[in-house]
């Protein structure tokens, strides 16, 4: 008896394998073509999300209940440090504040950007952190708020220090967000400094940004502050970014090399706020 | 042992566990895939009870699960169930060394399904690293097989 005898015997009930394979294939290759389009598979993964979305909640909770009883016993010691540094920091800022006079009245369209930043967010959600994936493909957080609370796709995340991502999907319990540091997520951004335009973009790592797009006679130096640039529709402009870490214009390349290191850190803060902007603001993305 | 239904959706629950681990990011690089194993282990040692379903099943979850475009996983591990099942004869008188090198082959083979899709549908094709999880999972094999 021939392999491909015993194969039918042992297996076949009813279709062969290999026209079975084929309708599996099939099936996969409709569902990824209206997925990819968009439209109304979303529901369907609005729907089948919440139901991972126990499984994530208890793999991940011995590992948060962790953390969070370190916070408890950290805590006091970590906000006596606090204090005394951020004493310190009002210090330094009281001194900056005589020097920024000065900057503001020299530049007065920085300021009307600073002011828009606060104007035009109409109110924030704080978020916890319920599953994160920060890996060279994946650099995703999964958060506690979802559908119920109105959070939508494409909605601004920042971190106490700076933009963290932005929402890629939607469950009813819990959201999905991509990390600015995600290969796959670029970032409309702005050199504050000379008013520069261009691309920031995810390498896969947490401490990292890279900005390819500028052309090698671009203004940039190591320490420029990097700010969303208004465009791209998903944050209005001037929430910071990052700062340039290292400028390179070797290698032959018409581009000049930019890595920046993201202001939020990206690994460590646990404190994170989705953001609505008024509509109808000027300064509204 | 008679394995049953209930039995093989329990692993695929604990698979999914398991890939759901919070891990440190320089070890998650290596983590195991651990679906794919689930997949090829019931292909070669009990084709008849999970079948091209279990692929098919196990792969969508897996797409629901990670947010990957729906259908990516499902094709990639029915196509490990279709090549198992198709072989299993083949491949389980041989050596165990040939079984590693069998189901890291399959491995391969499913991985590079899914980079053509990641290709396709436009996301990061990533680096060389996307790789690796093929060489540990090869290396659980005989390990899952003992478990019969």
């Amino acid at each position: 008896m021939n392999r491909e005898s015993i194969n039918r015997n042992l297996l076949q009930r009813g279709t062969p394998i290999g026209v079975r394979f084929l309708g599996y294939a099939a099936l996969a290759l409709a569902l990824m073509y209206f997925d990819q389009r968009g439209g109304w598979l979303d529901s369907i993964r609005y729907v089948l999300q919440s139901a991972a979305y126990p499984l994530r909640v208890a793999v991940n909770s011995p590992a948060l209940a962790w953390v969070n009883t370190r916070e408890i016993f950290v805590e006091r010691a970590a906000l006596r440090e606090e204090n005394l540094r951020l004493q310190e920091q009002l210090r330094e800022l009281k001194i900056l504040a005589l020097r920024r006079e000065d900057l503001e009245r020299e530049n007065a369209e920085l300021r009307q950007l600073q002011s828009a930043v606060l104007e035009v967010t109409e109110r924030w959600l704080a978020a916890r952190i319920i599953e994160e994936t920060l890996d060279a493909q994946r650099q995703r957080l999964t958060v506690n708020r979802g559908g119920r609370e109105g959070t939508f796709k494409g909605q601004a995340v920042v971190a106490g220090s700076g933009v963290l991502g932005q929402i890629i999907d939607v469950g009813p319990f819990g959201s999905e967000i991509i990390l600015i540091t995600d290969p796959e997520h670029s970032l409309p951004v702005q050199i504050l400094r000379t008013g520069q335009r261009t691309l920031a973009v995810g390498t896969g790592k947490v401490d990292e940004l890279q900005l390819p797009y500028l052309p090698l006679q671009t203004d940039v130096e190591v320490g420029d502050l990097l700010v969303t640039s208004g465009l791209g529709g998903i944050f209005p402009a001037g929430f910071p970014v990052g700062t340039v870490s290292a400028v390179s214009r070797e290698g032959g390349t018409p581009l000049v090399q930019v890595s920046a290191k993201p202001a939020a850190r990206i690994d460590r803060d646990r404190h994170i706020a989705l953001l609505w902007f008024r509509e109808g603001h000027p300064a509204a993305p | 042992m008679k394995e049953t239904r209930s039995q093989m959706g329990l692993i695929l629950l604990l698979a999914f566990v398991l890939e759901a681990l919070p891990l440190p990011a320089w070890f998650s690089g290596f983590w195991p895939s651990w679906v794919a194993l689930v997949v090829i282990r019931y292909s070669l040692l009990a084709p008849r009870l999970g079948g091209l379903g279990l692929g098919f099943l196990g792969g969508l979850l897996l797409d629901i699960y990670t947010g990957a475009v729906l259908g990516q996983h499902a094709i990639a591990y029915c196509l490990l169930a279709y090549v198992g099942i198709r072989q299993h004869l083949l491949v389980r008188p041989k050596s165990m060394a040939q079984q590693v090198g069998f189901v890291a082959l399959l491995l391969l083979l499913a991985e590079i399904a899914i980079w053509v899709v990641d290709g396709w549908t436009g996301r990061s094709t990533g680096d060389w690293s996307r790789w690796l999880p093929i060489l540990t999972s090869a290396a659980l094999w005989p390990v899952l097989q003992r478990q019969r």
